[in-house]
């Protein structure tokens, strides 16, 4: 039995079909499994390794290798914050310090409500709308630290996704 | 490869060199003298370049280069000690050492770590460094390997050696950069095959061994060459000795027949030698009971029992050992037919050696027995039955080198899906027991299914490891293995214990009618199987595989043993120990071997018998005897020992142990008690006398006293050999477990239990 959905495991089998070598479909699966299961368990990763007829210490390494992908549990709400050189420029520090303050969590922390995630991250690829922080796909640009309240303040009230 | 046929010319440091085509840059200058430092580089596993420390300036290239990934080119002109490599040599060390900590005191590896050894010859002596060093606590990943994180250099030889080398593919690379790190395939633990091939390829204190961590330095240790006590296959252990006990086992020096390899066994097994159960006095049967006694008494006793048996005219059976030295099995056949007057001598048959060369009578040249090396560059290989990974772990290293070096052809005839199969051009799955029909098949007679199941060939390098749902294949095949194979030449083929007897003449049959020349390798199970086989163990064959019942070989053997010995053959094994269970016998001597574990004997039938054995322990059948004769191991004698195939080598001892003997001194002094006259016990004159008068043992005395091996040569001429097929019996061992022997080592037995606990949860 499949621990991931009928769509999902379609969404694989088309993958599988793209590449020469199987293991060459590894990342997408693993970032496609996260986005179901919200982080990788030894059981997704013992049937991705069985289906890529590869070693769960291969899967292991390459989710070692990605920081975005992760074998535990992140908030509903994963706010990755930058600080790289741009938004670093542009008071990224201070929104990253906010988010810890008003979140109650350091990097990596969760929320005890299991609400928000908080991870401080390289550039996302935003610079031109520094600063920028990223809600699960979501892109929130030239933030201060007010916006970022009202943002955060969506996501509280489930007013997002 | 190196392509032999064409040199290219370059220059090192303003010296003219030449090498072959397709040469490594860092090989050639260790060719011509030149020394280039590395650390990730190592010779036969897949290049890394992830530790710089091997640049060298190379003309018209803009940088430096790395010497371990860069070939030699015509017309190259190499600086390997000009003032900008001095400089990245130094960088090089001073970034591994920036989070290296200063264990050296402490570190196991310390006084013969590559590190320390590097530092001291192009390091800088500070740091620039000054940032908190990263530590992390050692942590134990199974019995026998152990992880300190901190000391690790990221080379990756062991990442390489444990997946390429060893196929098991249990260490990888977690994080990146800079927190990149070693792990292990369970997470916090390891599930492996524990050879330690990590432990000793790790060029610093990283990996370390839980045999030998924080117990001694090596230098305060000797080295003695030895051959491992284990399986068949002889490999080379270098045993570290510290205060007359073996603290280590490795071969780290490359010196053997087996390269740096060593399986679990050899490198950690050697801890029965003091196991707590170690026989340690001879003990006699008083009233019942098994006391302790002197050595004159027990002696005496033997030796006086042996008179009245023999007086009575009762039979005596002895059965000898598949791991004492071919001088003491030698002797001790000697020792049977001479002394005590019977043929009654067998020993544990895992393999039918006398078949092999029965059938392989006149075919003396070219030498038609394969040596271990010649698996890693043979063309083809067809390997029947056994499961080498786990019976013989050094043939399977070889194998799978050969087919990730040099593309060897492996047919694969089995009736388990063995994990050799990894690496097999084809294979036939045959049910259990037809092997024999499907070389029959073969030679073109009989039908058999097989499961073919058929590989993507050798560039493949990781084969699916469950071929569970291939079809059941048909004759035709069988036929398509068959067709293939009988294109190969050149064809060493490997057979375990499935063939015996007519199989073995029809396999012989079918190699001789491949093109070129087919070499052979019988699967036998312990250290000297080949060996007892060749010393005459067998009832009804004298030394060399000549009959007992040739009349010219006897009286040649009788006139070297001035005096007469028994013309008829006896009895076997099975026939000694049925006579036992019957009352029959009138003494049964073992020497280093367990019989009644696998063929239990009632204690009530054995009351008329009596029986001596020599061993290291109390084993079942030690338990049932008269007199109990301590028995020095493999480790604390001289002599030589023939592996599986063939292969003659030395054995130099070094440990001591207390209060047990040689199997050959306790020999020589009973015949001295039984009224014959032998000279000293000295291993040296009796391989003299075997190499003089054992077909096939005029091996070069040089070769095997510089500690190299040596291919014994038993094919003399057809072995007349009538024997029960049921007497080869072969131990079926697990990578963790060795006949009676193993059980007495804790690291095999911590290893068998941690997988129980595991099997368990
Ligand atoms: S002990 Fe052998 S099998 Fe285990 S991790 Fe080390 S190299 Fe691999
Ligand atoms: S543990 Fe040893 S062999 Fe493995 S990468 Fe680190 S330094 Fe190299
Ligand atoms: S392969 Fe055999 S001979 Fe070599 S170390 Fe292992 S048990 Fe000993
Ligand atoms: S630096 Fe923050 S998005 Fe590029
Ligand atoms: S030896 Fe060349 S880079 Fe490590």
């Amino acid at each position: 039995m499949s621990i991931f959905s009928p769509q999902l495991n379609t969404r694989f089998d088309e993958l599988l079909k793209r590449y020469p070598v199987p293991r060459s479909a590894m990342v997408p699966m693993l970032l496609y499994a996260q986005d179901e299961l919200g982080y990788l368990t030894p059981e997704a990763i013992r049937e991705i390794a069985a289906r890529l007829d590869e070693s769960e210490l291969a899967v292991h390494e390459v989710i070692g290798y990605y920081s975005m992908l992760r074998t535990k549990p992140a908030g509903r709400f994963h706010v990755q914050v930058c600080t790289n050189i741009s938004c670093l420029l542009r008071g990224g520090e201070e929104i990253f310090e906010h988010c810890k303050q008003r979140l109650g969590v350091n990097n990596h922390g969760v929320t005890p409500d299991g609400l928000f995630s908080l991870e401080e991250v390289e550039c996302i690829g935003a610079c031109s709308w520094a600063p920028a922080v990223q809600v699960n796909y979501d892109f929130h640009e030239n933030l201060t630290v007010a916006k970022l309240d009202q943002v955060l303040d969506k996501y509280r009230t489930g007013g997002v996704q | 490869m190196a392509d032999t046929e064409k040199l290219v010319t370059f220059t090192v440091n303003d010296r003219k060199l030449a090498a072959p085509a397709g040469t490594l840059l860092i090989e050639a200058c260790k060719t011509a003298n030149v020394e280039v430092p590395s650390f990730c580089y190592y010779p036969n596993l897949s290049l890394q370049a992830a530790c710089r420390m091997c640049l060298v300036e190379i003309e018209k290239m803009p940088k430096l280069q790395t010497a371990c990934t860069v070939l030699v080119a015509e017309g190259m002109v190499v600086q390997t000690e000009s003032e900008p490599v001095r400089k990245a040599r130094k960088s090089a060390l001073e970034f591994i050492l920036t989070n290296h900590p200063l264990d050296c005191p402490v570190c196991d590896a310390g006084g013969e770590c590559e590190l320390q050894d590097m530092t001291f010859r192009y390091g800088a002596a500070e740091s620039r460094f000054v940032e908190i060093k990263q530590h992390r606590d050692e942590q134990q990943w199974s019995p026998v390997v152990y992880f300190d994180r901190p000391r690790c250099i990221l080379c990756y030889r062991c990442v390489r050696v444990c997946g390429e080398g060893m196929d098991v593919w249990a260490l990888g690379v977690g994080n990146r950069g800079v927190s990149s790190v070693i792990i292990p395939n369970k997470q916090d633990h390891l599930e492996c095959e524990e050879c330690g091939m990590c432990i000793d390829i790790c060029p610093v204190g990283a990996l370390t061994s839980g045999a030998y961590r924080y117990k001694t330095r090596p230098w305060e240790m000797k080295h003695v060459a030895n051959v491992c006590t284990f399986c068949g296959d002889g490999c080379k252990t270098t045993l570290g000795i510290r205060n007359d006990e073996i603290v280590r086992g490795d071969n780290r020096d490359k010196s053997g027949i087996n390269g740096d390899f060593l399986c679990i066994k050899g490198r950690y097994g050697f801890d029965f030698t003091q196991h707590k159960d170690r026989l340690r006095q001879p003990l006699v049967r008083v009233d019942g009971v098994l006391k302790p006694v002197s050595w004159a008494f027990a002696l005496q006793t033997v030796a006086r029992r042996f008179q009245e048996t023999q007086a009575a005219g009762r039979p005596i059976g002895v059965l000898g050992s598949t791991r004492t030295v071919n001088e003491e099995n030698y002797q001790l056949q000697k020792f049977a037919r001479r002394v005590l007057q019977t043929n009654h001598i067998d020993h544990h048959r895992t393999a039918d050696f006398p078949a092999l060369y029965d059938a392989l009578a006149g075919k003396h040249s070219p030498v038609p027995l394969a040596a271990s090396e010649d698996l890693k560059t043979a063309k083809a290989v067809f390997l029947i039955g056994s499961d080498p990974t786990n019976e013989h772990p050094l043939l399977a290293w070889n194998l799978r080198w050969g087919y990730r070096l040099n593309k060897t052809r492996l047919y694969l005839l089995n009736s388990q899906p063995i994990k050799l199969r990894r690496q097999a051009f084809r294979a036939a799955i045959v049910p259990a027991g037809s092997e024999g029909q499907a070389i029959r098949f073969l030679n073109g007679g009989g039908a058999v299914k097989a499961t073919l199941s058929q590989t993507a060939g050798p560039d493949d390098k990781r084969w699916p490891q469950t071929p569970a749902s291939r079809p059941e294949a048909t004759q035709e095949t069988l036929g398509d293995f068959r067709e293939r194979l009988q294109k190969e030449s050149d064809v060493i083929i490997v057979f375990g214990a499935e063939l015996r007897g007519d199989d073995i003449h029809e396999l012989v049959k079918f190699g001789s009618s491949l093109p070129g020349t087919t070499r052979y390798i019988a699967l036998a199970d312990n250290a000297n199987s080949h060996g007892a086989a060749d010393m005459g163990l067998y009832p009804d064959l004298l030394p060399g595989y000549t009959p007992v019942a040739d009349v010219a070989a006897r009286q040649r053997f009788e006139s070297l043993w001035g005096g007469a010995i028994p013309s008829a053959p006896g009895m076997d094994a099975g026939d000694i120990l049925g006579t036992a269970g019957k009352g029959e016998l009138g003494a049964l001597y073992v020497v280093g071997s367990n019989p009644f574990r696998h063929h239990p004997v009632d204690p009530a039938a054995l009351r008329t018998t009596f029986v001596v054995v020599q061993d290291l322990f109390l084993t079942e059948t030690a338990k049932q005897a008269d007199v109990v004769l301590p028995a020095l191991s493999a480790y604390e004698k001289q002599g030589t020992l023939t592996n599986t195939c063939g292969e003659v080598q030395l054995q130099k001892g070094g440990a001591l142990f207390e209060g047990a003997k040689t199997d050959l001194e306790i020999l020589h002094t009973l015949a001295g008690l039984l009224g014959h006259k032998w000279a000293a016990p000295d291993a040296d004159e009796i391989f003299t006398e075997i190499r003089g008068n054992v077909k096939g043992y005029n091996v070069s005395l040089v070769q095997v006293l510089a500690g190299s091996s040596a291919l014994s040569m038993s094919v003399n001429g057809p072995v007349p050999h009538q024997h029960a097929l049921t007497q080869i019996q072969p131990n079926r061992d697990s990578l963790f477990t060795a006949g009676s022997l193993g059980r007495y080592s804790t690291a095999l037995n911590a290893i068998l239990e941690k997988r129980l606990r595991a099997e368990k949860v």
